[in-house]
């Protein structure tokens, strides 16, 4: 399909999928410590407080470290960049948004693996150890998750044939079939891919400093500022970019596939509630399992591999 | 029975197959001994509610009697004998495996391709509705293969055995409906008192050699 030029009503679309994602992953970070703070019986900051936390570094100034060079300026905006850039690619407010012929799913893994490499090099860049030790989790991570991410990505284009996301959708919603047990266990491998690759808890605690079991937070120990808060908010991003995505190949009933004003607003609603119980779930797990050692977090990507190499296989036992 | 209600019987048949192919799978992947027994129950519980459906699905009012044996022996019987003996026998510790779980994992995932590929043409020639589940239920027996062959104590192949016998009762109700009713008793008494055996058999190794370790019993002269 090609890109006619561009229609105002594209464009509309197209920038309010951009302010959504932007907007919106502060908020569900704040969701998110919520429900946790609920489910541990502390007082919780509030829903804005990542907001407050990201305009608080945009207004402090940055101290650069010693040794650095013009690479460590640039990661941020890069990372920032490229997240945002890829939150116009994911369809959620439309079945088919009039970019999403431009990327599909595997293009998609590929502008997250390019945003954490370069949040890797930016690590690096000053030489300090903990930076170091902190690109090199992350690596090992993404390494061991992203042949799982590939498998997922081939389970659920078992049913269009193709890796273009509104296919798959498409595929998913005309709903002859009630109910595929390959999707589900899919699914299962998805949330693990989901907490592997977003810093989550059995893997990383997001809330730690403590310099033996950080992964992300490592990486982000020399930046201050603006810089810093570039970083978080393309963080927040991924995160919310991850949970559309699943919500793309798992539950997409609801999604509007006309673009009318109407549709569009209703659809969003029933984004948001799916949205809220994800959050709720992801506090939910994060509330119950401790984090992992490091040295077992291949087992549990090896989880998430098998997982998702038995939903495909399945697919062609049950269910052709 | 109306359509729409056959096939999402059937799709909740071949989901409660590949419960039982991921049951396997974290019978092999756990470390306490406590919890690989609540796998084995809940393995259990998932062959009965297979068997159900499988009875509604194909009209086969005798898997309703195997369904209910099922439970009596797999969820109630058996877990309860082993969690005494773990208890008597004062085992708490972990599982101990010969070839780390990651590994183990991947050679299952080789397993259950091949046993996949095996199964698809005998499936091609049973009758059955739930016939692409041979292969689940082949590639489950295969599996509890590999975890007695991985495991280094002897519970934890007696745990490997039962799961086998599991997958076994599995893939004979999706190729043939099951066995004839009085084959089917014959196995499953068969089973429990293998389990007390076993049980009174695990007191003598431990006397014997003071240790579940089955590398002990290979320096034993035989006469």
């Amino acid at each position: 399909m090609a890109i006619t030029s561009p229609s105002p009503a594209m464009v509309a679309v197209e920038a309010f999928q951009l302010l959504f994602v932007l907007l919106f992953a502060p908020l569900l970070y704040g969701w998110i410590g919520i429900v946790r703070a609920f489910l541990s019986n502390r007082t919780p900051a509030g829903l804005l407080q990542p907001w407050r936390n990201l305009l608080r570094l945009f207004r402090k100034e940055t101290v650069l470290p010693e040794g650095h060079s013009i690479l460590f300026i640039l990661v941020p905006p890069v990372f920032f960049s490229v997240i945002a850039g890829a939150s116009l690619l994911v369809p959620f407010l439309l079945v088919s948004p009039p970019l999403a012929p431009v990327a599909d799913a595997v293009t998609l893994v590929g502008l997250f693996s390019l945003a954490r490499m370069t949040m890797a090099l930016g690590a690096m860049d000053v030489g300090t150890p903990f930076g170091d030790m902190g690109a090199r989790r992350e690596m090992m991570v993404a390494f061991l998750t992203e042949p799982a991410t590939l498998m997922i990505l081939f389970t659920v284009s078992l049913w269009s044939g193709s890796t273009s996301v509104p296919s798959i959708i498409r595929s998913l919603t005309d709903g002859h079939d009630p109910f595929h047990p390959s999707l589900l266990i899919a699914a299962l491998a998805f949330i693990l891919v989901f907490l592997g690759e977003n810093a989550r808890l059995p893997i990383d605690n997001p809330a730690t400093h403590l310099e033996l079991t950080m992964i992300h937070e490592a990486m982000l120990l020399e930046y201050s500022g603006p810089l810093l808060a570039l970083m978080e908010w393309g963080s927040m991003q991924k995160l919310l970019l991850y949970l559309l995505i699943g919500i793309d190949f798992f539950a997409p009933s609801g999604m509007p596939e006309d673009p009318t004003l109407l549709s569009v607003l209703a659809g969003s609603g029933i984004l948001a509630g799916k949205l809220l119980l994800l959050g709720s779930g992801i506090a939910l797990i994060e509330s119950l399992f401790a984090k992992l050692r490091i040295f077992r977090v291949p087992e549990f990507t090896a989880l998430a591999y098998l997982l998702s190499t038995l939903g495909f296989l399945l697919h062609f036992v049950l269910e052709v | 029975m109306a359509p729409h209600t056959h096939i999402l019987l059937n799709r909740l048949v071949g989901f409660l197959g590949s419960a039982l192919l991921l049951s396997s799978f974290a019978m092999l992947s756990m470390r306490r001994m406590s919890s690989l027994v609540r796998i084995f129950a809940l393995q259990g519980l998932l062959l009965t509610l297979g068997t159900l459906s499988v009875a509604i699905v194909a009209g086969e009012p005798h898997l309703l009697f195997s369904a209910l044996f099922t439970f009596i022996f797999k969820v109630l019987v058996l877990p309860i004998i082993l969690f005494r003996l773990l208890e008597r026998l004062r085992i708490r510790g972990e599982v101990e495996v010969l070839l780390n779980v990651p590994t183990t994992m991947v050679v299952g995932l080789f397993v259950v391709v091949f046993s996949f590929a095996l199964a698809s043409p005998i499936s091609e020639l049973a009758s059955t509705v739930s016939r692409g589940l041979i292969g689940v239920g082949l590639a489950a027996l295969l599996l509890s293969f590999l975890m007695m062959i991985t495991r280094k104590k002897a519970i934890t192949q007696v745990l490997g055995f039962l799961g086998m016998e599991n997958a076994l009762f599995f893939s004979a109700i999706n190729a043939t409906y099951g066995m004839p009713m009085v084959v089917e008793l014959g196995v499953a008494f068969d089973v429990l008192v293998g389990t007390f055996v076993f049980g009174i058999f695990f007191f003598q190794i431990r006397e014997t050699f003071e240790s579940f370790d089955l590398k002990h019993m290979d320096n034993t002269q035989t006469e």
